[in-house]
């Protein structure tokens, strides 16, 4: 009895606890640098390189909200998370901040008590056919075997796609995205599917890229995005207009290069000034200094530059804009105004 | 006597010739061994063509494999290049370009030197109890390793593995005291809890306010920094060397006649062994998260070393318990008939003997437990594997697989075959029944 009364008053201790220190930025301050969960390694997005560097698309949004609050990109400590790892992590508070290509979807928003901050890459899941196979549509594959990671929503995705088109198919699963590589190449499937920014990079892969192709249809909607915990909205704040500040850069012409000369001076767009903080107040706002906007930017470039550098077309994974393209360019890719 | 030679009596001996040539050498062998039944001499000849083709295919790959490339993509075109375009070869320019995060995992480049010097100190603490004819002096090395290796790998204050090691030495001298002035039991109570109180409540301060006045340190790396073979080593050897003894001290406690300490041997050892390794893992991973206030830092290898200690004791329990059954109830009795006390007799007569008919039980777990540390990839953690998959995740080495698998498979199997070897060494050693 004594003994639950104990182990109750502790857990009561620790949530309290959980309560009291809700203050993520203090706690980021008071650290020096910033806890920022990723994957233990994903082509375009994070990945260490040979010296131990991460670098990556999902890597220059944690190196951005860093060099917000310390005005330092390195500021970062990066925390490899994997499938099973990444929300009990978030949750424990063993990172501030998930920029994990995670679909943002209603029960991790709700009932996993995360916040979503945007959407930094819009993805939906695609087919990889080889060329020989002869096919130009997915409506096309009636009857084909199918490559497919088992307990993921790509699973489902398929099976309702199926239905819906009145196909038939037979799924091959496998484990890993490495898995699904050599089982596709060596032809034990005729068809591998998952996120088409994968299938980018896994072509990309391939001895001869030019004899696969990806087929047209996209079956469904994954918008990844950073995330961090419910309960600290000024938090939530820092980053998500961090990474709305990148995206606006990109609307503005805001560059890496060019970034220095505006910040000067006040030019006479008031709203680069409002975002460089060479006008207004909008980094007091947050808790951050005023060139806030001005470090996360030059951190890795606006929100262009770290497509364009990290999974563009002129990288090996040569990823097209397509519905990440700015709102201006006929993307989806927005952001609200810097007022 | 006549001079005339007598022609039928052979004055000298004929010099010996060959053997057939049949009956020796290697003809003689393969006829024996290859041939020596239609039945064999086609499944030699299954054989030899297996093996070429095993041979003609993964030959030319392993020699024509290209050591000095950036990229996946220029191998390829240096492949393209020199051969006819049909013809494949290993990529083994990943291995030159990246063996430093294979082995140490991403630990800075300056600070190698570090994890090289503390397996030495580790070899030559462990050297004395692998290797009975060293001088015994050397144990003097054994006892300060431990902290000598922890303060070498991660660094920090020097005062903190100090405080540390103190409370074994709190431990020492309150069961020299209490044992001079009580009973043993409370002796070993004293001896156990005071360190305790000691690591709970003293040695952090301590340790920190001899930092403050003294300085003294090397620059400190966080676990996280650790990776490749230097995390399965630092995860394997710990947990080889904690669980020995505590497997040692359960199995005594399963075979105890004292109703708590057996049940609580074989409830810890059943439950231990009854879960998978990997749900110990999460456990420690996302459970123990959970439970620990927020902000408190468990560091996540630490919790990883402990979970597989503790697997690993479970097993070792039973296998040094299955070691102990087999002594004859003769060496028992003849112990106590001796006037030996429990652990005297354990000691000299009991363990001696156990210990010897588990070694091949023991180093299998061993390397069992030491190839299971790659099942911490799966808890985030750069293993090998974990580093491999890093490796692949960039654009240079993304699509490359078969080289870095045989690297990690070749450095897994010296690990696990000198294991076997020493086990090997130390039977024939213990050999006594055929002297």
């Amino acid at each position: 009895m004594k003994k639950t009364v104990f182990f109750g008053a502790l857990t009561v201790a620790g949530l309290t606890a959980g309560m009291a220190s809700a203050a993520t930025l203090d706690d980021v301050k008071a650290r020096g640098s910033l806890n920022c969960g990723v994957t233990t390694g994903l082509v375009g997005f994070a990945a260490p390189d040979a010296e131990g560097v991460w670098e990556g698309f999902d890597v220059g949004v944690c190196r951005a909200v860093a060099a917000a609050i310390f005005g330092d990109p390195t500021a970062v400590e990066f925390v490899p998370t994997t499938g099973q790892t990444r929300f009990t992590a978030l949750a424990s508070g063993e990172i501030d901040l998930l920029a994990r290509n995670t679909t943002w979807t209603m029960s991790r928003d709700v009932d996993l008590k995360f916040e979503f901050v945007g959407v930094n890459y819009y993805d939906g899941q695609g087919f990889l056919v080889p060329k020989a196979l002869g096919v130009t549509s997915a409506k096309e594959l009636d009857g084909a075997t199918v490559c497919i990671q088992t307990g993921t929503t790509t699973e489902l995705n398929l099976a309702d796609f199926f239905r819906v088109n009145d196909i038939s198919y037979e799924p091959v699963p496998i484990e890993t995205n490495a898995e699904g590589q050599q089982q596709y190449l060596a032809g034990a499937c005729d068809v591998y599917t998952t996120d088409a920014s994968g299938l980018a990079a896994t072509r990309a892969t391939f001895e001869n890229p030019a004899d696969h192709v990806l087929l047209p249809e996209i079956i469904s909607k994954e918008p990844l995005g950073p995330l961090v915990r419910h309960g600290d909205n000024e938090w939530g704040d820092i980053a998500r207009w961090t990474l709305n500040a990148l995206i606006t850069a990109e609307e503005l012409g805001v560059t890496s290069e060019n970034i220095e000369e505006l910040a000067a001076t006040p030019g006479n767009n008031p709203e680069v000034n409002r975002l460089l903080g060479t006008e207004g107040e909008l980094g007091a706002q947050l808790g951050l200094d005023a060139d806030w906007a001005k470090n996360a930017i030059a951190a890795g470039g606006n929100y262009g530059e770290l497509f364009d550098n990290n999974i563009g077309e002129n990288t090996s994974i040569g990823l097209a804009r397509g519905l990440n393209a700015q709102w201006t360019d006929g993307g989806l890719i927005y952001s609200p105004p810097f007022r | 006597m006549s001079d005339t030679p007598i022609t039928y009596v052979r004055d000298t001996m004929l010099p010996q010739k060959a053997p057939p040539t049949s009956e020796i050498g290697p003809v003689r062998w393969v006829r024996e061994n290859l041939f020596s039944s239609p039945m064999n001499a086609i499944l030699t000849i299954l054989s030899l063509y297996i093996v070429y083709t095993v041979i003609s295919h993964v030959g030319p790959w392993l020699i024509n494999g290209i050591w000095d490339a950036d990229s996946l993509t220029e191998c390829r075109e240096i492949i393209a290049a020199s051969g006819d375009g049909h013809h494949s070869a290993a990529c083994f320019g990943v291995i030159t370009a990246r063996w430093h995060q294979l082995v140490f995992g991403y630990y800075p480049s300056e600070l190698y030197w570090r994890p090289v010097l503390a397996l030495l100190v580790f070899f030559v603490g462990i050297a004395p109890v692998l290797f009975p004819s060293l001088p015994r002096k050397l144990f003097i090395v054994s006892m300060i390793a431990p902290f000598l290796c922890f303060w070498l790998l991660w660094g920090g204050s020097i005062w903190l593995p100090i405080s540390i090691a103190l409370g074994f030495g709190v431990g020492v001298v309150a069961f020299k005291l209490l044992s001079a002035s009580a009973s043993s039991l409370v002796a070993i109570i004293g001896a156990i809890v005071l360190p305790l109180i000691y690591w709970l409540y003293l040695s952090g301060p301590l340790a920190s306010g001899l930092a403050s006045i003294v300085p003294l340190g090397i620059e400190f790396v966080p676990s996280r920094s650790f990776g490749g073979f230097m995390l399965s080593i630092v995860i394997g050897l710990s947990a080889i060397v904690i669980s020995l003894p505590l497997g040692i001290l359960l199995a005594l406690g399963r075979q105890s006649d004292l109703f708590i300490i057996k049940t609580c041997a074989v409830v810890f050892i059943e439950v231990i062994r009854g879960v998978p390794l990997i749900v110990w893992l999460f456990t420690a991973q996302l459970l123990l998260n959970y439970f620990l206030p927020p902000g408190s830092n468990f560091d996540l290898t630490l919790r990883v070393i402990i979970m597989v200690t503790l697997f690993a004791s479970a097993y070792i329990a039973e296998v040094v318990r299955g070691g102990l059954a087999a002594l004859p109830k003769g060496q028992y009795e003849g112990g106590d008939s001796l006037g030996l006390n429990y652990w005297q007799s354990m000691q000299l007569i009991i363990l001696p003997q156990a210990l010897k008919i588990s070694i091949p039980g023991i180093v299998n777990t061993f390397i069992g437990l030491f190839k299971d540390t790659t099942l911490v990839v799966f808890i985030g953690l750069f293993d090998p594997l974990g580093i491999a998959s890093a490796i692949r995740a960039t654009t240079e080495w993304n699509g490359i697989y078969w080289e870095l698998f045989l690297f990690i498979g070749i450095m897994f199997f010296i690990s696990c075959f000198s294991m076997g070897r020493y086990s090997l060494y130390l039977e024939k050693k213990l050999q006594r029944e055929h002297r």
